[in-house]
């Protein structure tokens, strides 16, 4: 609210403005800080005691309000010039610059493992890193190429996970065959949700994806026979190459021949690492490259011509049903890809791990990154998964982190990191003519 | 070419048509004038299929299409410039181009993007600018040029001069005639500014309140005393058509 009036108060708005303004957050804040810090449970022998904190509601309105007072005094000075700048940084890029960035991204992403500072801990974040830039660029089709509302996408990511645990337990099928099987899958559960409701639009469309996310979820929960309810799948089998093991010998016979007894170097786990980072990386990297070839076919095209003008689409001869469906079920498919890689590197998966939330952040993902930015979508990834699992040492703050890079996010590029859309066709008259300044549809202020 | 018979539409329970009889020969502009709620535009959208027909049909060159989902109507070789003009405003001027070959074969784009080009020549120098970021008058004239480059046997247009200048209205149906005349296209023109559409039509029909009221060539309804009254007053043919 404040900072709307920010951007529309003349530059001079009077001092008395801003410390009411403060004044105003500082008893916000005050509020707040009476059941957050005004209490506190001491646990001792002689049993539970409450102690009151009044004095840390008073610090905390304090800070708040010196907090507020300089952000707006320094508003006040230097928000004309930020402005100009943020608003320039979209078109400044040459229209190449994307690829040249996407390049030195993969480029970054294959040596990655081999820096020094890559130990265990860093390449498992960059693994997870990568698993939210494929479903990023997987809901990304939904969402930001067919602008369909997919609040469920954790649904499909569930489905392929647990048919590859399934598949592998029950039948003994390895990872190279369940991959495309929970493709498959994925796309045909897509389709099962889509045909019904995609009729419907916007909000009523994420009402119901929402509901499917959520029925998976149960389903997965009291299937008890089948799913073995909140007690998940444990031992999964983990993939090989090309029937080379990267089990541990230390646990036991190996079945077949061991990677490390092939190349004639001691066992490490890190091996194992290395394997599945490149592996993601494969997937995310094909799942990117087939949206990027999608967009410029007759179907992917269709994809962005429906979000923007569904009369047009119909009067040109587009059936609108099967393009949105299509949409839904590659989207659903490389979410099933996704969940049958996470279901092998976990080796353990149960019904948590596909709760609602992770619909919420994949979703923040696409829409932080800017609406069908590919790059823009690694950077949020980086952002919203990366830094809260490397900082997972900061316990709750890290959520706080989480939501205050998100409001800035919002504030400083309202369109997502990277809004820009490529055209998908040019004539060739060059950079130049297709580097016109973004207009105001863009980036909607 | 169209025949439109007793036809009756609306939405909800509202009926907007009450019987209408239109019929479009080929090769002719015919046109269909009248006020606001008329229902000119449910016409038109009526006979795309959205919304469907209530009763009566609409006949395509012979082929009854009535009750067909709009999209397999958009297939047949009708090509419909929706009111409001409905260009895709993300997507840049040659995207929004290719999207009215969807269901075309690939191979006629070239030459229909020369085709196109050369009755809008304007739109060749915006090909790589976003739709959204046109004039109102390049905006319609992309929504045509979409539309002839889905290679239809009839164009539906529906008001294109909606909200723009007289000068460029003048400009955008002069360049219509051209296409009717050098391709020999059917044109069925809905509009509210009765005098260029009656300047333009081989044919034309007054619609009051969801029935056709008078019909007759161009020519006749430009020089009726009661059409002038209703629905030229103001436009002053003779200033206007000082040359």
């Amino acid at each position: 609210m404040t900072r709307v009036a920010d951007r529309q108060a003349p530059p001079a708005a009077s001092l008395a403005h801003l410390v009411r303004d403060a004044g105003l957050a500082a008893l916000v804040a005050a509020l707040l800080a009476v059941p957050l810090l005004g209490f506190r449970l001491n646990v001792s022998a002689q049993g539970l005691s409450l102690e009151y904190r009044l004095p840390w509601i008073l610090y905390a309105a304090a800070a708040v309000f010196a907090g507020r007072l300089l952000l707006s005094l320094a508003a006040r000075s230097l928000w004309p010039q930020v402005r100009q700048r943020s608003r320039g940084f979209g078109a400044r890029f040459p229209s190449n610059t994307n690829v040249i960035v996407g390049w030195v991204l993969i480029g970054g992403a294959l040596v990655l493992p081999w820096l020094p500072f890559a130990d265990p801990r860093f390449l498992s974040v960059a693994t997870l890193v990568l698993i939210y830039v494929m479903l990023g660029w997987g809901l990304n089709i939904v969402v930001g190429l067919a602008g369909l509302l997919d609040l469920g996408y954790v649904a499909f990511y569930a489905i392929g996970a647990y048919s590859f645990a399934l598949l592998s337990m029950n039948f003994g099928l390895s990872f190279w065959i369940c991959l495309p099987l929970a493709g498959i899958l994925g796309a045909f559960f897509g389709i099962l949700l889509g045909f019904p409701v995609l009729r419907l639009r916007g909000d009523y469309l994420a009402i119901v994806t929402l509901g499917f996310g959520e029925i998976i979820r149960v389903i997965l929960l009291n299937w008890q026979a089948v799913t073995n309810g909140p007690d998940g799948i444990t031992d999964i089998p983990r993939p090989t190459l090309f029937g080379l093991s990267f089990e541990s010998p230390f646990r036991g016979p190996l079945h077949g021949t061991g990677f490390a007894d092939f190349l004639g170097v001691p066992y490490s786990p890190m091996q194992w690492m290395f394997f599945i980072y490149y592996l993601i990386l494969l997937l995310a990297l094909g799942t990117t490259l087939f949206a990027q070839r999608m967009r410029r076919l007759p179907t992917g095209r269709a994809w962005e011509a429906l979000r923007e003008d569904e009369i047009a689409c119909k009067s040109l001869g587009m059936n609108p049903v099967t393009v949105k469906l299509s949409a839904f079920a590659i989207g659903a498919s490389f979410a099933g890809l996704a969940g049958c890689f996470f279901a092998a590197r976990q080796g353990f998966i149960s019904p948590e791990s596909f709760t609602f939330i992770e619909s919420a952040t994949i979703l923040a993902i696409v829409v932080l990154g800017g609406m069908g930015s590919q790059i823009g979508i690694v950077l949020a990834a980086m952002l919203l998964v990366g830094l809260p699992e490397w900082f997972r040492n900061l316990a709750e703050y890290r959520m706080i982190a989480f939501g205050g890079a998100m409001v800035l996010i919002m504030i400083w590029r309202p369109g997502g990191l990277l809004s820009r859309r490529d055209p998908t066709v040019t004539l060739g008259e060059g950079p130049a003519e297709s580097m016109r300044p973004a207009p105001a549809a863009e980036s909607p202020r | 070419m169209l025949k439109v018979r007793g036809l009756h539409s609306g939405y909800g329970r509202i009926e907007a048509l009450h019987g209408v009889d239109v019929d479009v020969e080929a090769g002719e502009i015919m046109t269909v004038v009248g006020a606001n709620g008329a229902g000119k535009t449910t016409l038109l959208m009526t006979v795309c299929g959205h919304p469907r027909a209530w009763s009566g049909e609409v006949l395509f060159e012979g082929r009854d299409i009535t009750g067909l989902p709009m999209f397999e109507i958009g297939r047949l070789g009708i090509a419909h410039v929706p009111e409001g003009r409905h260009i895709f405003p993300r997507m840049t001027v040659l995207e929004n181009l290719q999207m009215g070959g969807y269901a075309v074969d690939p191979r006629h784009f070239d030459a229909d993007l020369q085709r196109v080009l050369a009755y809008f020549p304007q739109l060749g120098n915006r090909l790589s600018q976003r739709g959204g970021t046109l004039s109102g008058g390049e905006q319609q004239m992309l929504a045509i040029g979409r539309a002839l480059i889905s290679r239809p046997r009839m164009l539906l247009l529906d008001e294109p001069s909606l909200g723009l200048a007289p000068l460029v209205v003048r400009q955008l149906f002069d360049i219509i005639a051209d296409i009717n005349r050098d391709e020999r296209m059917t044109v069925f023109l809905i509009e509210q500014n009765a005098f260029q559409a009656l300047r333009l039509a081989h044919r034309a029909c007054i619609m009051v309140n969801g029935r056709i009221t008078t019909r007759g060539t161009g020519a006749e309804l430009l020089a009726d005393p009661a059409v002038q009254a209703a629905y030229l007053e103001g436009a002053a043919p003779s200033a206007e058509e000082a040359p």
